[in-house]
């Protein structure tokens, strides 16, 4: 029967083993030829895009990569599906946005700004997700289909 | 004979169940709206809710956990807590912190990333009070006759956790990298070594209400843990599939992460057997109920509700759908919240010498609150998978579908109901039990 050393054993060893080879694949996965997000496009305004996208909390409803709050639209795809004039109306409203209803956040943001996130949105959509790009873009024919 | 220093744990259990309540608020304020009645909007927009919502859920667990931690080490080490001044100044800083967090996301006072919204000099004073924490109750094991493993797992796990806080704070310009290392917190957390806490926590009371021998009942605590490790450090794959980085995640994401319901299975049938070989039975029913069902629920919310869509043939399509609140409501529930009820209903009767150890409330409450939250699991579930099929498999509108499971969110807010009902009665019944005292930790065995 197993003793209380073994069990022990079992544990540090075990978490030891699986840590390093996290950490090894961690490296292997983030060096820059596995790159598949073509870092070389993320330009000044995608950061600054991205800081937007994080200050006003919009993963709190939205979904990024399929990372969110499952309450307004999945938004990776969303450069090739509404296009840059569509982004930029939404987010430069003064008034709450509510396509069928639900109502988003009147953010009024200026020209530059809609610019930096129509960037971000850009440079998010052009990222090699491992097929996830397919599933979670409806086709643009078919989303306006339904408006 | 019980440590007088223990009773700093009530005011811990007390800000717990303060933030809970608030913390329902926010879920039937976020519930309504997905039911369409978003009537708050103009003042609690739903991305403040939500993040009010998770936030208050890792506060008041963390409360729950520090109390947990301040009534089991002295008793373990066999050892007063160093310092109990500094654990009331611990206290009070960790709700000014947290008050302030979540007053601020009503002004956009917020980082925006998925859990870890606290802003940056917010941050920077949590990672103080934790530290504060830490050294508190890692002297007092120091300091103590006795280092018992239980002790150990738990305040190991206390300790990666403040740890594990770092990689959060890093910045980085790719929205890639900044997702990649977000889990290192979140999922290393909850995955990770928040069961080292649950696990020490769960040993301490089985150990208490169960009468059957410390070291078997630790010798398995190390086989539980190693095989939450085993499983869960390499599980954190599941969460880079589709994120934009390399498919090797696909492979050790999918072994690993299948293996995890392994540790939960483990757990419970752990609790559920040494339950069984106990003899001397503590006549603290309640107590009984919430350790025993935290294992068996967490093994249905986190180890097969996570299965379910874990592998990445399944996850590709319900990856970022409500699939993924079903499975958090319930594995948050059975894994974390319950074991704090355990230690709270354990240490309550003991720490002020009301023995309300079998009522009829405190039955109701665990009662009322679990078939709550299943029932609320389930209308999740069943908004989850049809928003899967209408919206990933029929390539259906996003807002189409929404106004097709908005019937779903009327059953979930009729379950939260019943579920709230429940905890209403378990801090009615926390509130009975009054203040406590040194006289009834004296008496206590």
């Amino acid at each position: 029967m197993l003793s209380k050393k073994q069990a022990r054993a079992f544990f540090l060893g075990g978490t030891v083993v699986t840590f390093l080879i996290f950490i090894g694949l961690t490296v292997y996965s983030l060096g820059e030829a596995q790159d598949q997000t073509n870092i070389e496009n993320m330009t000044e305004s995608v950061v600054r895009g991205k800081v937007i996208w994080e200050q006003n909390n919009c993963m709190g409803c939205h979904t990024l990569l399929g990372e969110g709050g499952y309450y307004a639209p999945e938004l990776t795809k969303v450069y090739d599906r509404k296009g840059a004039n569509y982004i930029k109306t939404v987010v430069m409203s003064k008034t709450p946005w509510a396509p069928n209803g639900r109502q988003m956040v009147d953010y009024a943001m200026s020209e530059d700004e809609a610019n930096d996130v129509v960037e971000f949105f850009k440079w998010i959509g052009e990222i090699d997700l491992n097929g996830f790009e397919t599933v979670v873009s409806p086709l643009a024919e078919t989303d306006n289909e339904l408006e | 004979m019980k440590y007088k220093s223990q009773k700093v744990a009530y005011w811990f259990f007390a800000l717990s169940m303060l933030l809970l309540t608030l913390q329902l608020v926010y879920g039937f304020i976020m519930g309504f709206a997905h039911a369409g009645a978003d009537g708050l909007h103009e003042i609690i927009p739903f991305n403040t809710a939500k993040a009010v919502h998770t936030n208050l859920l890792v506060v008041w667990l963390l409360s729950g956990f520090m109390g947990a931690a301040y009534y089991i080490i002295p008793e373990e080490s066999q050892h007063e807590l160093v310092s109990v001044k500094l654990a009331y100044v611990q206290l009070i800083s960790l709700a000014l912190v947290g008050v302030a967090a979540i007053v601020g996301y009503h002004f956009n006072y917020w980082e925006g990333r998925k859990f870890l919204e606290i802003p940056r000099p917010l941050d920077y004073l949590v990672v103080v009070n934790v530290l504060t924490f830490l050294g508190i109750i890692l002297v007092t094991l120091w300091k103590g006759k006795r280092r018992t493993t239980t002790a150990l797992v738990l305040s190991m796990g206390l300790l990666f956790a403040a740890l594990l806080y770092l990689p959060g704070m890093i910045e980085f310009d790719s929205q890639v990298m900044d997702s990649f290392f977000r889990w290192w917190v979140v999922h290393l957390w909850v995955e990770g070594v928040w069961e080292l806490i649950m696990g020490g926590i769960l040993s301490f009371l089985l150990i208490k209400l169960t009468g059957v021998d410390r070291e078997v009942i630790e010798k398995w605590l190390y086989v539980i843990v190693g095989l939450t490790f085993l499983s869960g450090v390499l599980g954190t794959g599941h969460h880079y599939y589709y994120i934009g980085v390399n498919k090797i995640w696909l492979i050790v994401g999918g072994i690993f992460s299948a293996l995890e319901p392994l540790a939960f299975l483990a757990m419970a049938l752990f609790a559920v057997n040494m339950y069984r070989k106990g003899e001397k039975k503590h006549p603290n029913k309640i107590a009984l109920y919430w350790t025993i069902g935290s294992a068996i629920v967490s093994f249905v919310g986190a180890g097969l509700l996570g299965f379910a869509h874990t592998l990445p043939q399944t996850n590709l399509y319900t990856h970022g759908t409500l699939v993924t609140a079903m499975h958090g409501h319930l594995a948050f529930w059975g894994a974390y919240a319950m074991i704090v009820f355990a230690i709270i209903s354990y240490a309550l009767p003991n720490m002020t010498g009301r023995k309300f150890y079998d009522s009829a409330m405190g039955r109701m409450a665990f009662w009322m609150s679990n078939i709550g939250m299943v029932g609320m699991t389930v209308a999740f579930g069943v908004a989850g998978v049809a928003q899967v099929y209408l919206e990933r498999k029929m390539k259906l509108d996003f807002m189409f579908v929404q106004d097709e499971i908005e019937v779903h969110f009327w059953v979930l807010i009729t379950m939260a109901t019943l579920f709230s009902t429940g905890i209403t009665l378990y801090i009615i019944e926390f509130i009975k039990h009054g203040k406590p005292t040194d006289e009834a930790l004296e008496v206590s065995e």
